[in-house]
């Protein structure tokens, strides 16, 4: 049997988790795009120091779980000074985490960009940063917008370890209420369908943005 | 120099408990990935099939597992199958499970594409030469899809490897849960220790995750 006064109930505590899960997936994503596109811009344009640095930011970042390196940074930094609250502490996990991802997905974007066009860009005048921000970027961005959103999605999913380090999210809340009510079923199932209420946007809108982006044939 | 909380790994067996807590994450996910690639090639196989029904299934548990954070499907398994049905999962076995479900559904997506890149005078040389269907899956269509796959699905096996991470949150003992076990032991003698112990954790993924990735990155510059 459904229990549905339990549901009602518990509803207003799901709608609190999903909000800080939005939000602090939001957070972490904006900041993912911002470490991204720079990190993308030092490997494109090949800028000697940084773009070593760039690169072992890349492999570490996306060969360590993001729930390791939070409990590193929540439980181990502190140890040596640097205190940091479980909301910054996640939205620096997912930052750390999809920068790397986003990073990728801009770099794969910018390759796809055929010489040519940088070469006309300055034949007609324009100078390095023209060439970037009037042709270069806006085809690559277009090419690399089905993995940037497979990333958020990727992200918006990472989010569900934010539980470990406290953070009252969908996970936490539905642990804390299948150990106080033994409402199984009941917990999980909102569970699921708070997460589908989150994903499931973001998923539809990639599928039809991958569509009309093949038809665009954007760098074929 | 801070206290970094490096020497309670040199105390007793403690690394080496590490090193077992690692291995039980790393023996997660090669037994799935073992189990989920035939499962993958049958799965692949269906999604490739005209029966519509077949194919909104397919499409369907695809989507499904894709959607759901692993952490999540972690929960249903663990959680909500023992309540349901009445049993009791250890937490590894439901850790299996759900990376079979979900590297069942990710193979299946490979070689779907896989197969699909395979250009279909392949299929009708096979019918002409007198095959039947199976026979062509088998000697003709499957060998030219599989070189394909392997460096996909070793990437795959380092997303599992991190994913098993999770698994601490539906009480299996692997690296991370030794590692506060540790940390809490030691807690008077060096206050310190979830500094160090955590950062090696944190190098350990990376060593076994980046060995391996690099190559799964080798192997496809050399078959592509």
């Amino acid at each position: 049997m459904v229990d549905f006064a339990y549901i009602e109930r518990v509803l207003p505590l799901y709608e609190r988790a999903a909000v800080l899960t939005v939000q602090l997936g939001i957070e972490g994503i904006l900041l993912s795009i911002v470490i991204g596109l720079v990190c993308a811009l030092i490997l494109y344009e090949k800028i000697p120091v940084l773009r070593r640095f760039v690169m072992i930011y890349i492999e570490v970042s996306r060969n360590t779980p993001l729930l390791v390196q939070l409990f590193f940074m929540y439980y181990g930094l502190p140890k040596i000074g640097i205190v940091l609250t479980p909301e910054v502490c996640g939205v620096a996990g997912l930052a750390f985490l999809g920068g790397s991802y986003m990073a990728e997905a801009f770099r794969s974007g910018l390759d796809s960009v055929e010489n040519i066009q940088r070469e006309s860009a300055y034949s007609l005048g324009m100078n390095r940063m023209q060439a970037m921000r009037y042709v270069i970027l806006p085809q690559a961005v277009s090419t690399s917008i089905p993995a940037f959103l497979a990333n958020i999605i990727f992200l918006l999913k990472e989010t569900s370890v934010f539980s470990a380090i406290s953070l009252m999210d969908l996970m936490f809340t539905a642990k804390d209420l299948i150990g106080l009510y033994y409402k199984t079923t009941e917990s999980l199932a909102l569970l699921v369908v708070f997460y589908l209420m989150i994903l499931l946007p973001v998923s539809i809108v990639g599928a039809v943005v991958e569509r009309r982006v093949r038809y665009a044939g954007f760098g074929a | 120099m801070p206290d970094l909380g490096l020497e309670v790994l040199m105390k007793g067996n403690n690394l080496l408990r590490l090193f077992d807590g690692l291995w039980i994450a790393v023996e997660i996910s090669l037994l799935s990935i073992v189990i989920s690639i035939p499962l993958g090639i049958l799965l692949g196989i269906l999604m490739t099939r005209n029966n519509r029904l077949v194919r909104f299934l397919t499409k369907f548990y695809l989507e499904f597992i894709r959607i759901m954070p692993q952490l999540v499907l972690l929960f249903l398994v663990f959680f909500g199958t023992t309540r349901s049905m009445g049993w009791n999962l250890p937490g590894e076995t439901a850790a299996v499970i759900v990376f079979v479900m979900w590297g069942t559904a990710e193979m299946g997506d490979l070689v779907r594409s896989a197969l699909l890149s395979i250009p279909g005078h392949q299929y009708e040389s096979g019918k002409a030469l007198g095959l039947s269907r199976r026979q062509t899956y088998f000697y003709i269509i499957l060998p030219q899809t599989l070189r394909r796959l392997i460096p996909v699905s070793i990437n795959l096996i380092t997303r599992m490897i991190k994913t098993t991470s999770l698994i601490l949150m539906i009480g299996v003992v692997e690296v991370l849960k030794v590692g506060q076990q540790i940390i809490e032991a030691n807690r008077m003698v060096s206050p310190n220790a979830a500094f160090g112990v955590f950062l090696v954790i944190f190098i350990l993924y990376f060593v076994i995750c980046w060995s391996v990735s690099m190559t799964a990155r080798y192997l496809e510059r050399k078959w592509s």
